[in-house]
């Protein structure tokens, strides 16, 4: 069991203050407060959507989450990190190999990624094309042990656990078939993140 | 495009076509990762919202209760409020314990021909607890004579017990330990099929909150009590928080025995309210592993819990009931006589832990009206939000803390002694572990405290003790360890705040001492609904209880909204308008996150029109439209509360009370929420209430008026029903050009 770093415990995780980034950065934008209405996407409004995010896991109120947390943070955010994008972005921000990353370091490492738009999400038409290809005999749908091979052999392959809750999610129970391009129109991503 | 093929390398001496394929599975797999990150991202809001609204709710229980409470002892009312008031109080009957087994007799009551429940003979059997079981799986409803009988065995056995059961694993046997079951039949029926029924083999402990909120509370009660009148030395009860009768009329299991019992039910929940006092506080199993419902302070003492009457607290939310002796030596029951305003010393009411600020003399307060005590009663709301925050931030004043929740003023000698039980046994069901140091009162739930690691430590070194399994808190895995793995946390009512919102869990525990989790999830439902579904559902459920408290605070709303709409256009940016309700609902939630759910009348700019935004969000009452919406408003935000009163106040129990009561209620309401309502105004609602002019209001009617109807719930509801489930997706007609 990995043992919790001494955290600082002035951290204030409600407090709502920019932390500057240097001002040579080249994401590093100024906060205008009166015009800060007109551009969404300003670095206070990325801060604070951050800060949500993390908060949502950070149990102890002590700012700090589990680093197995942090793929889905980046996720929620909406990015799409491969496997290999999260093993180097943790080991930027990860405390010592102690299991916990703390929002000092998340924050302008994620706020890098957001500003510069790394990670960027797949569109749907390119997901299309994906499960086309993997449906071979262009049926229109995957069988679950078709998929369950793929998803769980190739590629970055998912745990038996959440294939199965894939499969529990997007497929025909009656058929055992998967209909991808339903699933993909059902399931698109929120305009919001 | 996301970048990264990483294992590419390792593919480059397959075909074209392979590493095509492996992209294709990247992407998807990429893809499905994040949609559940997403997923997740809800569930955890959700959870918050959930969260956030029912402690507030308890919060106000208590705080009605300490108001009222304060009536009684600091001013004479004029007599119709008085009977009001002491009617809630009054439990006056001063009988021997042989006049109260008269009173619960079930002797003379007939159960008929056509009954076709079970049939309950004297001294139970294993056979017939177990038949017991399996006719409340078939639906069936115990009768009350064998209910009654049931009970008044329960109460001779409890009686017996000490207040801290002491068990051994023993002979390799593994105890059953179960959390929070809250009324939910179906989680105790899967723990059983799971695990086994209790016997000599399986010892059980249940550790509490075995009803309210959940709608088969007294079957539950009903299977816990025939297996401990089986198995007396192989099932344990611990008492929780919500075995007590004032924290009933809230949650909803004196709703549900009055409507089940409509001849006997007040006898039934009469004889409980006993029952739940007689309940053991606490378990120790093997001298080293602690089991009871809240938690612990700084100041939990073992020795003094052993020795307290624990029966003297019908209500861990009152004052302890006095004990007479009567001329001929013999012990009597006896709540005290809150009618008798008197001088008299030993009726003085003790200031209440909750309640921090300190009361001044009783002299001062004589021949005073309700409206002269609204200022002392209820503290601003900013307050009470300001120290929920508190609580989340990180370093508050300890010895501050200390002085303000003792502060009382007693003059009674045994006083002292009393309080000091009292606040035993408050904090024992009431408390809530957290991540700081120290031990503070616990504002939110308003009873009991906070406690730290530290004061874990050292209660376990002080009581020679290694783990304290405690409930109290719905946990999204059913279990949650914390303070170094010292304090385990277990609730066994799944789903509790909505299909699919948590799993429940027992422990099983060997001689090892090892604490080993089952966690599991009922209700059918859940299996056939997708991830996507439950957390939907339960994400709607959370929404709409959300959206109804947004709508309650609709003035400080539109206060705050104005606030950053200087040129009155109506129009505030999305983010002003998460600004603003942070600012007043004080939820900590993200709301701009969820601003897509709670806002479809976004302009195209991106601003919201805040006006229409509540129009959105309107209530449908009967007919309401000439009442001041203010006081619909708080009617709305208030209507526990209120629902609350009205079944306080109908004393035979009917369902119905009169316009009368009504007039007296509301005014007593208006009081305690320093609201200003003229007589018209209250006039004119009764009038509206009494449909059918015939001076007496059906209260579920009354409450029923107020569901929140909306049009984005409305059009949502429309939607499903052609667009399905993901499995009614299939049947659409496939592409053709693929």
């Amino acid at each position: 069991m990995t043992i919790k770093p001494v955290v600082d415990k002035q951290h204030n995780s409600s407090s709502s203050t920019v932390v500057p980034l240097p001002s040579n950065h080249p994401a590093a934008v100024r906060p205008n407060m009166d015009t800060r209405e007109s551009a969404e996407a300003t670095e206070a409004d990325v801060h604070r959507k951050i800060r949500k995010a993390f908060q949502a896991f950070d149990y102890e109120a002590d700012n700090t989450v589990d680093v197995r947390e942090i793929g889905t943070i980046i996720y929620s955010l909406g990015c799409f990190p491969s496997q290999k994008d999260l093993h180097d972005f943790i080991a930027e921000v990860e405390e010592d190999h102690t299991g916990y990353i703390h929002l000092d370091k998340f924050l302008p490492a994620m706020t890098k990624v957001l500003l510069e738009k790394k990670f960027l999400p797949i569109p749907e038409n390119r997901l299309l094309q994906a499960f086309k290809i993997l449906d071979k005999g262009t049926k229109g749908y995957l069988e679950t042990e078709e998929m369950t091979k793929y998803m769980t052999q190739e590629g970055e392959p998912l745990t038996q656990e959440e294939v199965e809750e894939m499969l529990t999610a997007l497929a025909d129970t009656e058929k055992n078939h998967i209909y991808y391009k339903d699933v993909i129109s059902q399931l698109t991503i929120d305009p919001d993140i | 495009m996301g970048c990264g093929v990483t294992k590419s390398d390792h593919f480059h001496k397959h075909s074209g076509k392979a590493v095509t394929t492996i992209r294709a599975a990247v992407l998807i797999q990429r893809w499905y990762r994040q949609y559940v990150a997403r997923t997740e991202m809800r569930r955890r809001y959700t959870w918050h919202i959930f969260q956030s609204i029912e402690y507030s709710g308890e919060q106000a229980q208590i705080k009605l209760y300490n108001f009222l409470g304060y009536l009684m002892d600091n001013f004479t009312p004029s007599s119709n409020e008085r009977n009001l008031i002491s009617h809630i109080f009054r439990e006056n009957d001063v009988c021997r314990d042989a006049e109260w087994e008269r009173y619960f007799c079930y002797k003379n009551i007939e159960v008929p021909e056509i009954y076709s429940g079970p049939h309950l003979f004297f001294p139970l059997t294993v056979e017939q607890a177990v038949g017991l079981v399996e006719a409340f799986r078939n639906k069936k409803q115990l009768h009350s004579r064998y209910v009654l009988q049931l009970l008044v065995e329960t109460w001779k056995r409890l009686r017996m017990l000490p207040n801290i059961n002491r068990i051994s694993t023993c002979q390799s046997k593994e105890i059953t330990i179960c959390g929070d079951l809250h009324g939910q039949l179906e989680d105790l029926l899967l723990i059983f099929y799971k695990n086994g029924m209790p016997s000599l083999e399986k010892p059980y402990l249940f550790n509490g909150d075995f009803v309210d909120r959940g709608k088969d509370s007294i079957e539950i009660l009903l299977i816990l009590f025939s297996f401990l009148l089986v198995y007396p030395s192989d099932v344990y009860l611990n008492r929780g928080n919500h075995e007590d009768h004032i924290v009933n009329l809230r949650y909803g299991f004196t709703k549900e025995v009055l409507t089940k019992y409509k001849l006997h039910g007040k006898r039934i929940l009469k004889l409980l309210q006993k029952i739940f006092s007689w309940l053991p506080l606490a378990t120790v199993i093997d001298q080293k592993v602690l089991v009871l419902h809240g938690g612990i302070s700084d100041t939990t003492d073992l020795g003094v819990l052993t020795r307290v009457d624990r029966h003297n607290y019908v209500s861990a939310l009152r004052p302890p009931k006095k004990r007479y002796f009567s001329s001929t030596q013999t012990s009597i029951d006896s709540d005290v006589d809150l009618d008798v305003l008197g001088n008299n010393k030993y009726f003085q009411r003790r200031a209440s832990f909750i309640y921090p600020k300190p009361l001044g003399t009783r002299e001062s307060f004589q021949n005073r009206s309700l409206q002269d005590f609204s200022d002392r009663i209820k503290g601003k709301v900013e307050d009470e939000l300001e120290i929920r925050k508190r609580k989340q931030s990180v370093f508050i004043n300890r010895s501050t803390e200390k002085e303000t929740t003792l502060t009382v003023s007693t003059e009674s000698v045994n006083s002292d002694n009393a309080r000091e039980e009292w606040k035993q046994i408050l904090d024992l069901l009431w408390s809530d572990p957290m991540t700081q140091d120290g031990c503070m009162p616990n504002e939110v739930r308003g009873g009991g405290c906070y406690w730290g690691p530290d004061v874990t430590e050292d209660f376990l070194s002080k009581h020679n003790l290694q783990l304290i399994i405690r409930s109290h808190e719905c946990k999204q895995e059913g279990y949650e360890f914390c303070h170094n793995r010292k304090i385990l946390t277990l609730f066994s009512a799944s789903n509790y705040y909505d299909v699919g919102s948590n799993r429940g869990a027992y422990v099983k525990l060997g001689p090892d001492l090892v604490p080993y989790m089952i966690q599991y999830q009922a209700t059918s439902m859940t299996r056939e609904l997708t991830v996507r579904q439950s957390v939907g559902r339960t994400e709607r459920s959370a929404l709409k209880v959300l959206r109804e408290q947004l709508f309650a605070h609709k003035s400080d709303l539109i206060c705050a909204f104005k606030k950053f709409d200087r040129d009155n256009t109506g129009l505030v940016s999305l983010n002003d308008w998460a600004t603003a309700v942070e600012s007043v609902m004080h939820l900590g939630l993200p709301w701009r996150m969820m601003r897509g759910q709670l806002v479809t009348c976004k302009t195209s700019d991106g601003t919201v029109d805040y006006h229409e935004w509540f129009n959105e969000l309107a209530i449908k009452g009967p007919n309401t439209d000439h009442i001041d919406q203010s006081l619909l408003e708080t009617l709305y935000r208030h209507r526990s509360t209120l629902e609350t009163i009205f079944r306080i106040v109908d004393t035979d129990n009917s369902g119905f009370i009169t316009i009368e009561d009504f007039r007296q209620t509301w005014k007593l309401l208006s009081v305690y929420l320093k609201m200003e309502i003229t007589e018209e105004a209250i006039s004119d609602l009764s009038v509206t209430i009494d449909s059918n002019q015939d001076g007496s209001i059906d209260i579920d009617e009354f409450m029923e008026a107020f569901r929140l109807t909306d049009k984005k719930s409305r059009l949502e509801r429309g939607r499903s029903m052609f667009m399905g489930t993901a499995t009614d997706l299939t049947k659409l007609e496939e592409d053709p050009n693929i």
